[in-house]
């Protein structure tokens, strides 16, 4: 137990010292997670809505598909980032692999089903008779769906929440995509990952300790957004 | 939602800042080096790489995955140096002309560790007799079980000890040597390890060393060039680059009191111009 309490000790003398390093990792975490969450939010956002409002063939395997997604597991988005764009993939040319590029197209990829699901719950949410109104006053499907959005954007800010938490906290692509490496690639998961490797555990539980604080307060913020307006 | 324009510019400015190079790097292709977790895991990397890039220019991405997915790595041209320590598996590569020019950097050597008891009374014997007595006696043993060149020499062991491990007490870990060491000890199992692991491990560990000293442990790090030829982009000057410099007197110097600080001993003995029969002779 004085282990934790020395890596909470270490976590809070490293959040003071302002320490160069740590201060990178934080900042490329935060910067790619969000990042890879906007991308899954500017894809999966219209995704969502087409799934919800559109009625097409093979409709209801895409929703399965996308519910599916939502679990999908990071080390598999990895190993198939990683090939894509490995020097011999058919995205070679590219030459991102192993840098913050590489990981925001994992981490997108990861968070894109889970914004597509919980959209179109969020959309499907909002009653049909609305909708219907709308019609009736002469909208256009665009239009509809803009609207229909903007009364569903509370659920909507959950599906950023759920978008960030999966992938601030994901390791497996992160470390198969970035290769962790020093000054580059290497984020609060797989610094964790290292420093246990080495056997500095106290290191690896301020690491902990930080990514906990990092997702509360982004989490906080988001919520205070969600809760402004609600009665 | 008054705030979105500003939001987006907020975000397209970090993605921007992202994918930009960052300012003050050099032109030169970065070299992406494939290696063993226990050179990085020990902090050797983290000292020489800085001063490589500072020497050449280059920038190195190291990949730390365990030998035997660098070597792989590396023969597909995904890499453009490996740092490695299985010499079998490196000299396979080096006759199929994937991997060139294999150059002796340093070694150090591995030992076996198990409970106190020792219920199969291998301590101070050698190491096929040890694997040997480990089999017979039905005592737990942890494995790497994952193509490390931890786990390379392992196999090594059981050929030249002419057993097969005992089936009902092998346990395959398939994970890196730090953790191995922690189900080792958590089981009261034997298991193979390298020395700076153990050593950067032991305030956890209750495990003794059982085996050492026995030349068939010994650890031998080399570095290998890639063919150009196995695929796209390799970067071949700067993978001989890299391994030009580990080989470098400065560097071997380094090595030399690499871990002196933390460990009170060094982790690494220097070795490059020497061949691996003479390494052997010195132990």
């Amino acid at each position: 137990m004085d282990l934790v309490l020395d890596g909470v000790r270490q976590a809070l003398a490293l959040l003071a010292s302002g320490d160069a390093e740590i201060r990178a990792v934080l900042w490329l975490s935060l910067l790619v997670s969000s990042t890879a969450t906007f991308v899954a939010l500017l894809v999966g956002v219209p995704a969502g809505v087409v799934l919800a409002l559109g009625r097409f063939p093979g409709r209801r395997l895409l929703i399965s598909a996308v519910n599916a997604g939502m679990g999908l597991p990071p080390v598999v988005v990895g190993l198939f980032v990683s090939i894509l764009l490995w020097r011999s993939g058919p995205l070679g040319a590219l030459e991102i692999l192993y840098t913050p590029a590489a990981l925001i197209v994992a981490q997108a990829v990861i968070a894109w089903p889970i914004v597509t699901g919980i959209t179109l719950a969020a959309v499907q949410n909002v009653p049909e008779a609305f909708r219907l109104q709308l019609k009736a006053l002469g909208a256009s499907r665009t239009q509809i769906a803009w609207v229909v959005l903007r009364e569903a954007r509370l659920p909507m800010l959950a599906a950023i929440m759920a978008g960030f938490g999966a992938v601030i906290s994901e390791i497996g692509a992160s470390l198969m995509v970035g290769g962790n490496i020093k000054g580059q690639t290497r984020t609060l998961t797989t610094a964790m990952v290292l420093e246990t490797g080495k056997g500095n555990f106290d290191s690896a539980i301020a690491l902990a300790v930080l990514l906990l604080v990092l997702i509360f307060l982004v989490n906080w913020g988001l919520t205070s957004v969600q809760q402004r307006r609600t009665p | 939602m008054t705030v979105r324009p500003r939001v987006i510019a907020l975000i397209a400015a970090l993605v921007v800042g992202a994918v930009a190079p960052l300012p003050g790097h050099a032109q030169r292709a970065p070299v992406i080096l494939a290696t063993t977790t226990s050179t990085q895991d020990s902090g050797l990397l983290d000292v020489l790489v800085p001063t490589f890039e500072k020497q050449t220019g280059y920038s190195v991405k190291t990949i730390a995955v365990g030998t035997g997915q660098s070597l792989a790595l590396a023969g597909r041209g995904e890499a453009d140096v490996a740092l490695c320590h299985a010499p079998s598996l490196e000299k396979k590569y080096v006759a199929d002309g994937k991997l060139l020019n294999r150059r002796l950097v340093m070694y150090n050597d591995f030992v076996i560790v198990g409970p106190a008891a020792d219920p199969a009374q291998v301590k101070g014997t050698t190491a096929a007799a040890a694997m040997k007595r480990i089999a017979a006696s039905g005592s737990p043993f942890v494995s790497r079980g994952d193509n490390s060149g931890t786990h390379q020499l392992e196999k090594m062991l059981w050929k030249l000890a002419g057993v097969e491990p005992n089936v009902g007490s092998y346990i395959e870990s398939g994970q890196a040597m730090g953790a191995t060491l922690g189900i080792a000890d958590d089981r009261d199992a034997y298991t193979l390890t390298d020395r700076a692991t153990l050593l950067a491990f032991q305030k956890r560990l209750r495990l003794p060393i059982l085996v050492e000293g026995d030349k068939a442990l010994l650890n031998v790090y080399s570095v290998l060039q890639v063919n150009p030829a196995n695929g796209p982009r390799v970067n071949a000057t700067g993978g001989k680059a890299f391994a030009d410099f580990m080989i470098a007197p400065e560097t071997q110097r380094v090595i030399k009191t690499f871990g002196v600080e933390k460990f009170g001993q060094p982790l690494f003995v220097p070795g490059a111009g020497t061949n691996e029969a003479e390494v052997g002779e010195k132990k």
